[in-house]
């Protein structure tokens, strides 16, 4: 028998009589702003908020945060003039090593946690968003949910390779306890609320 | 002779250097108060905590079926799914595919599965060099020991000695012990390895039945950078990860970064559903003796932890004891329900590193019964005969005593006689009961002798 059956087998013979599986309640959310919530969060675990109107106002805050930026990578053609916004699908990802910055929609972000969605549907490439040094997202304001149900509750069955969840900088408290930013991930996130 | 010393043993150790153990205790009981924190910020933290106790009681009652969904998902989605009975042949799975890619060197992020199955050790005898991306496993890996935490693996450091394993390996500046500069330098370092590893290992902590994708959650991001640059990514996972739906992730998402550290969530929860176009995706499933476990009526339930470490935090002996003292790769409250499935005899002491005060059930997020399995576990383990002789023998002892009134009434004199003439017969190093406390005063009589005096004769 192949070590397959023969788990599927033990796993058959020892598991407990059927329990059936719990409705997920209707969680309570509480907050009347979510906006106000999801930005007190997102600054709380280490992200930069802005609410901007449009794309143009993106640029300027990006100009002015990142003037230091040499290789900028951005997923809007909106923000052509101020670096790449188009990667080749049979790149190398290894060439993205010295990217400083990547610009890239969210599909929605989460109040409770100041977590953003992001799927390869956004992603010109998979290791864009971890191997940049620094991050800024873009979510328009009206696709804030309160909690992660509600999350899920958009994502649905939606298809993708991959998807993820980035909440704030790469960071670590390995060392002591010590919270130090910027791990092995991008050293910032800057996130974008549009109107 | 055992062939490692027992948990009291370690744990004395541990306790030589007294400062050392006040802050290590200081330092978890920071990360269970942040837990706290961030659990009262959810209204419904309980019945969050109740859902997912259920969720997963009903993972463990259909697992068979869950497992083959979760199989032909995963392999519809291009997935290749490996089956491992023991640690063995999930060590064997996984450098057959580096073997087959013609890999010597591999990167790795945190999973406790491939501790449990001591995976570094095996490829590191076949010639494969492993080297840990998670920091504090990068940093416990260059310290030549295991992980003492399952959350927080060098938590037992502190960062003068980090410092100095940064200056030999690394090459930082002789003293240098700021936590910036030396997760900076590692940060260099690692970016280097993540870029030059053609595979990439990494654990996974939920598997969706529904979708066949599985779920890693880190704060630094070295599983996304490991899984992304590399042509072979390879994910293990213990059979018991499994979760029926996606949605599901919304309840335990919740949970976990919450438990674990008190942040809202970690900062990537990253999705696999699919490999990267014209490369390869594999996952290994291991039993590794969870489906024994499964059939173990009272401790099934240890199958239920979603590896917060927020039983460890909370446990007043893990936190004065230390990681380590209990000689298996998960250590802890969830440890000591995990070990004795394992290996009963090699375990047999973790049990009973405990006070079963309950606050690790009270804090855990799936609502596993820690503390009643830790209870049950010492009688199975004494009826197996695998107890302390010493325990055992002393037990023995008390039972005969207790069994007759004479003997009883001549053990209690027999014992107040000497602690009142000859205290030093007790209160030395030879009795266990004497270790960092006083004596108590002996009482001048039982109170059967007290009773004897006073009552019985009022009542004639």
């Amino acid at each position: 028998m192949s070590s397959r059956d023969s788990i599927l087998a033990a796993v058959a013979r020892n598991q407990p009589e059927h329990i059936p599986l719990p409705e997920i309640p209707a969680f309570f959310s509480g907050e009347t702003d979510v906006l106000e919530k999801f930005t007190s969060v997102a600054v709380s675990i280490g992200s930069k908020v802005f609410r901007v109107k449009d794309l143009e106002e993106v640029k300027q805050v990006l100009l002015k945060e990142y003037s230091g930026a040499r290789r900028i990578v951005s997923a809007f053609p909106e923000l052509a003039d101020i670096g790449e916004v188009y990667i080749a699908p049979a790149t190398d990802p290894h060439t993205l090593a010295n990217v400083d910055l990547a610009v890239l929609p969210a599909q929605l972000g989460v109040a409770e946690n100041g977590a953003l969605w992001v799927t390869d549907v956004q992603l010109p490439m998979r290791v864009l968003p971890f191997i940049c040094q620094y991050l800024a997202l873009v979510v328009p304001q009206k696709n804030i949910v309160p909690l992660m149900q509600q999350a899920y509750d958009v994502i649905g069955a939606q298809e993708y390779g991959f998807g993820t969840f980035i909440a704030g900088p790469s960071k670590t408290a390995d060392i002591e306890q010590s919270l130090v930013l910027g791990a092995h991930g991008a050293r910032t996130l800057s996130v974008f609320l549009l109107e | 002779m055992k062939e490692t010393k027992d948990h009291a043993a370690l744990a004395e150790a541990f306790n030589a250097d007294e400062p050392r153990v006040n802050w290590h205790d200081e330092t978890l009981w920071f990360i269970r108060q942040k837990r706290d924190k961030a659990a009262h910020t959810v209204a419904d933290w309980e019945l969050l905590r109740e859902t997912a106790s259920q969720i997963k009681h009903n993972v463990l009652s259909n697992l068979h079926d869950y497992l083959l969904q979760f199989e032909a998902n995963a392999k519809a989605n291009g997935i290749i799914v490996h089956w491992a009975a023991d640690a063995a042949e999930h060590n064997r799975i996984v450098h057959e595919i580096l073997q087959k890619h013609g890999v010597k060197q591999m990167v790795k992020s945190k999973s406790m599965l491939t501790e449990e199955c001591h995976l570094n050790d095996y490829l590191s005898e076949h010639g494969v060099e492993v080297i840990d991306s998670d920091l504090g496993e990068r940093i416990v890996q260059l310290a030549k020991e295991p992980p003492s935490h399952i959350v927080l693996p060098c938590i037992h450091k502190k960062k003068e000695e980090i410092g100095d394993l940064f200056h030999e390996h690394l090459g930082t500046p002789a003293g240098m012990a700021d936590p910036q500069v030396l997760t900076e330098a590692a940060r260099q370092h690692l970016r280097e390895t993540f870029l030059t590893r053609r595979a990439a290992l990494t654990g996974v902590n939920f598997a969706i039945a529904e979708t066949g994708e599985f779920v890693i959650c880190t704060n630094e991001g070295n599983a996304d950078m490991g899984a992304h640059l590399a042509d072979v990514h390879i994910a293990c996972m213990g059979i018991e990860k499994i979760i029926p739906e996606r949605k599901h992730l919304g309840v335990f998402l919740r949970l976990l970064a919450r438990s674990a550290t008190g942040q809202p969530i970690t900062t990537y929860s990253s999705h696999f559903k699919k490999p990267r176009e014209g490369h390869e995706l594999h996952l290994v499933l291991v039993d590794n003796g969870r489906s024994i476990q499964l059939g173990r009526e009272d401790f099934r339930n240890s199958l239920k932890c979603i590896r917060c470490g927020a039983c460890m935090n909370t446990c007043p002996v893990y936190r004065r004891s230390g990681g380590h003292s209990y000689h298996a790769a998960i250590s802890g409250p969830i440890g000591a329900i995990l070990a004795p499935n394992l290996d009963m005899k090699k375990n047999a002491d973790l049990p009973f590193a405990s006070t079963l005060c309950g606050s690790c059930s009270n804090v855990c997020p799936v609502k596993i019964d820690i503390h009643d399995q830790l209870y049950k576990w010492r009688q199975v383990i004494v009826k197996e005969g695998y107890a302390d002789t010493k325990k055992t023998l002393g037990m023995k002892a008390m039972t005969q005593a207790f069994a007759s009134p004479t003997t009883f009434q001549l053990a209690g004199k027999a014992g107040r006689w000497f602690m009142r003439h000859v205290p030093f017969a007790v209160s030395n190093k030879m009795n266990p009961w004497y270790k960092q406390r006083e004596m108590p005063a002996p009482p001048k009589e039982s109170f059967g002798e007290w009773y004897l005096k006073n009552r019985k004769k009022k009542n004639e």
